[in-house]
Order: C-alpha cells, then sequence, then structure tokens
C-alpha cells in the first residue's frame, strides 16, 4: 500500500492552512473594523471561491498560473517554477478554496468583541503592534482557532481545483481526494475504502474536538453571575 | 491645565465646546446624545474635531488633523462607561498593561483598596469593583488629566457613594485635571468643583450652587 497520498495531503493542507492563517487574520483584522468605499466589494471577493464550484476555481487559477498565465509566466522566467502540474499546484488550490472560511472566521472573532478594549489600551500607551499581539489577538483567539482547524479540514478535501491546477501524478500531486476518485475508476475499491475512511475519521475528529473546544471556551470571558 | 477649544459637525448638530481646566474637577453634565462623549474622545485622540485646539499643560494634542500627536502619546488616562477591562487578563495584569513603574501600580492598589483582588479576573468582580481597577489602571500610567466617562451609571446607590469617596480621595492625592460625563444631578453636585452643561453640542459653564 502506497502512503504518499496521506503524507502528500497532511502536507499540503498544512503549508496551505500556515499561509491561509498568516494573510486572512491580519487582512480580516485591518478590514473588519474599517468604514471604506468598495469595502463591500473587496469582501465579496475575498468570500466568492466559498460559492464558486472548485472547478471554476481551478479554471481561474489555471488561467493565472499556467505556463503562459499571467503569474506563471513570471514564476517559470523568474525563478523556473512551474505550479501546473506540480505539489505547488496543490497547495495553490487549497489556499484559494480555504481563505474564504479563515477570513470569515477572523473577521467574525474581531467583530465579536467590545472595540473600546482596543482603544483603552491606546490610551494607555500601547503600540498598535503591542495592541495587536496583547489584545486583539487573545480576544480573537477561540474563534481563529476555529477557523484554522476549518480551513484545514477544507484544504484537506479540496478535490476540484486541485485535479485542474496539478493534476493527478501519483507520488507527487495524488492527495487522498484524488487517490479516492482514480481509486474508484481504475476499479480499486478497497484503496479507496481505506482513503474514504482515513478522511472521514480526520474529518470527524476535527469537527469533534472543535465542538468540545468551543463549548469549553466561548464562555471564557463571560461574567460569572 | 486642559484646554480644549473644539468644533466639530455631528450628525444632528454641530458641536462647539471651549474650556479649561485646572487640577479640579469639572463635570461635563447633560442629556445623552448630547456630544458629551464625543467631547472626551477628542481629548483622548480617538477622534478628531473637525476644527480646533487641544493641549495638555505645554504640549498640544490637537491642532489639525495632520498636526496632532497619536493617542499613545497624549498621557490621558480614560474610564470607560463600561470600563473596558481587560477580560483575558487578571487585574493586577489590568493595571500594570500601561503602568508607570510597579511602585505607581502598588501606590493605586492600596489607594484604591483592591489588594485582594490582584488575581482575580474582571468576570469574577463585582460592578464596583471593576470600576476602582478601571480608575487604577488609568492612573497608573501617570496620565496629566483623567478623564471618566459616566463611570458611576451602572452601580447601585451604596457602591456610588463609595466609588465618591474613593475618587475625592484621588483628587486630592492626585491633583491633575479631571474631567467626568455625567447625566446624574446628585452625582455632578457631589462630585464637581464646576459644572459645565451641554445641550446639543452648546456647553454653558454653572456653579455647582446653580443645581
Amino acid at each position: 500500500m502506497n502512503f504518499s497520498p496521506l503524507t502528500l495531503s497532511l502536507q499540503t493542507a498544512g503549508i496551505a492552512t500556515l499561509i491561509v492563517f498568516l494573510t486572512a487574520v491580519p487582512l480580516a483584522r485591518v478590514i473588519s473594523r474599517k468604514l471604506f468605499p468598495g469595502k463591500s466589494i473587496v469582501e465579496s471577493l475575498v468570500l466568492l471561491p466559498m460559492v464558486l464550484p472548485p472547478t471554476v476555481v481551478g479554471f481561474l487559477l489555471l488561467y493565472l498560473f499556467g505556463n503562459n498565465g499571467p503569474i506563471g509566466k513570471l514564476l517559470i522566467e523568474w525563478f523556473g517554477i512551474q505550479i501546473v502540474f506540480s505539489w505547488l499546484g496543490a497547495v495553490i488550490a487549497a489556499i484559494a478554496v480555504s481563505f474564504p472560511l479563515m477570513y470569515q472566521s477572523a473577521s467574525a472573532s474581531f467583530s465579536n468583541y467590545d472595540p473600546q478594549i482596543e482603544q483603552a489600551a491606546l490610551t494607555m500607551g500601547a503600540s498598535k503592534w503591542k495592541v495587536f499581539f496583547t489584545i486583539s489577538f487573545p480576544l480573537a483567539w477561540p474563534g481563529l482557532l476555529a477557523g484554522f482547524v476549518l480551513t484545514f479540514a477544507r484544504a484537506l478535501g479540496e478535490f476540484g481545483a486541485t485535479l485542474m491546477l496539478a493534476g493527478y501524478i501519483p507520488g507527487k500531486t495524488d492527495t487522498i481526494p484524488l487517490a479516492i476518485y482514480f481509486a474508484v475508476e481504475s476499479g480499486n475499491m478497497e484503496a479507496a475504502r481505506l482513503w474514504v475512511f482515513i478522511i472521514l475519521a480526520l474529518g470527524f475528529s476535527s469537527i469533534l474536538w472543535l465542538n468540545w473546544w468551543s463549548k469549553k471556551n466561548i464562555l471564557r470571558f463571560q461574567s460569572e453571575k | 491645565m486642559l484646554t480644549v477649544s473644539i468644533q466639530k459637525k455631528l450628525p444632528h448638530f454641530q458641536l462647539q465646546a471651549a474650556f479649561q481646566i485646572k487640577s479640579e474637577t469639572v463635570i461635563l453634565f447633560g442629556p445623552s446624545g448630547s456630544g458629551k462623549t464625543t467631547i472626551l474622545n477628542c481629548i483622548a485622540g480617538l477622534t478628531d474635531p473637525d476644527t480646533g485646539e487641544i493641549s495638555l499643560a505645554d504640549t498640544i494634542l490637537f491642532k489639525s488633523k495632520k498636526n496632532k500627536l497619536p493617542i499613545q502619546k497624549r498621557q490621558v488616562g480614560y474610564v470607560f462607561q463600561d470600563y473596558a477591562l481587560f477580560p483575558h487578563m487578571t487585574v493586577r495584569k489590568n493595571i500594570e498593561y500601561g503602568a508607570y513603574d510597579s511602585l505607581v501600580t502598588q501606590q493605586l492598589m492600596n489607594l484604591l483598596r483592591v489588594h485582594h483582588l490582584a488575581d482575580k479576573y474582571p468576570r469574577q468582580i463585582s460592578g464596583g469593583e471593576k470600576q476602582r481597577i478601571a480608575l487604577a489602571r488609568a492612573l497608573a500610567t501617570k496620565p496629566g488629566v483623567l478623564l471618566l466617562d459616566e463611570p458611576f451609571s451602572s452601580l447601585d446607590e451604596e457602591t456610588k457613594d463609595e466609588c465618591y469617596h474613593h475618587l475625592n480621595r484621588l483628587k486630592k492625592e492626585w491633583n491633575i485635571p479631571i474631567l467626568l460625563v455625567t447625566h446624574d444631578k446628585q452625582e455632578a453636585k457631589k462630585l464637581g468643583d464646576r459644572i459645565l452643561s451641554i445641550r446639543e453640542g452648546q456647553l454653558k459653564s454653572l456653579p455647582p450652587e446653580a443645581f
């Protein structure tokens, strides 16, 4: 039995989740409290991949990152990096589909506490960075962690966009969802069953843990009456 | 001395405020929505007036939207209406957050008698206690002026009296301008050296006896 789909999936989803977390969280913090013209357009664009069919996301990514696409061409010319049919393609596809989930969770978490708490810290002489790391981030943390887990689960399950951008290359781009599809197609039901079981176990345990954690933490800062 | 002379357009009226506060307690008295909190926010730097000038002793806090001191450098102690304590920090950490030094933290905890609360979280203490912590926290930065936005409005009568007592003691020891917003006449009388009445953005000075 070849276990590369498992390690590849965990690796792809892990790196994608990390990148999404590091970009979506600051973006959400900056945008959620600001009012500016075109804010709803920016937010709609950010959330768009959530409602699009993965094939459409894959098509757009293929256009951007394809060997002749505006970004793909530069990457090849400047760094010699090819995105299409590569492991990086799987990471990019996972980032694109899971970004909205993290953004939405982060945006909700940052709107969830009284902005006066941050203002109080500013009046006490704290820099904006200090306020972010000592006030905003810890207060939003339960929601951010929930977003992190959802992002990972979504990245792990990505199929359509990955197939279009990274293709199915055994040992290179065969994440679990792809492995399942091609196992079924070639009649290898035993392998398909195993992968389905692993994905079910991963998904179920992350949601189970998330539920337990949020029940424990959501009441953390509310007054004991 | 705090000197304020500002104008700001609010949704329903034009806010006009000009006053000076020495080391005394001045009450900003008026109905809800009359622009009281906006004045405090302008002084603290949380919002900007349209035009005017604000200065604290020799430091100019605001002269125009381009020429103003950032919030962090204004040395303004601000007690918010709902206290805005940091819910994830203990009482001690709340007070230490912006504290000038550990000595002043100690001194304030003694003065406001909150030592026994040091390791508790805000959710574990009463309204009156929260109020005292917010006061201690604001003063721990050694501010040049203290702003209080309806700090006693959610307290019962007995706790209010206790807090008045604490504030009056602080006033003597701290000796800085204090600007307190309230819509409670009794409170204005009990705490204020002077009263500024505000209605739809217009200020009027009243002696406490006139109340």
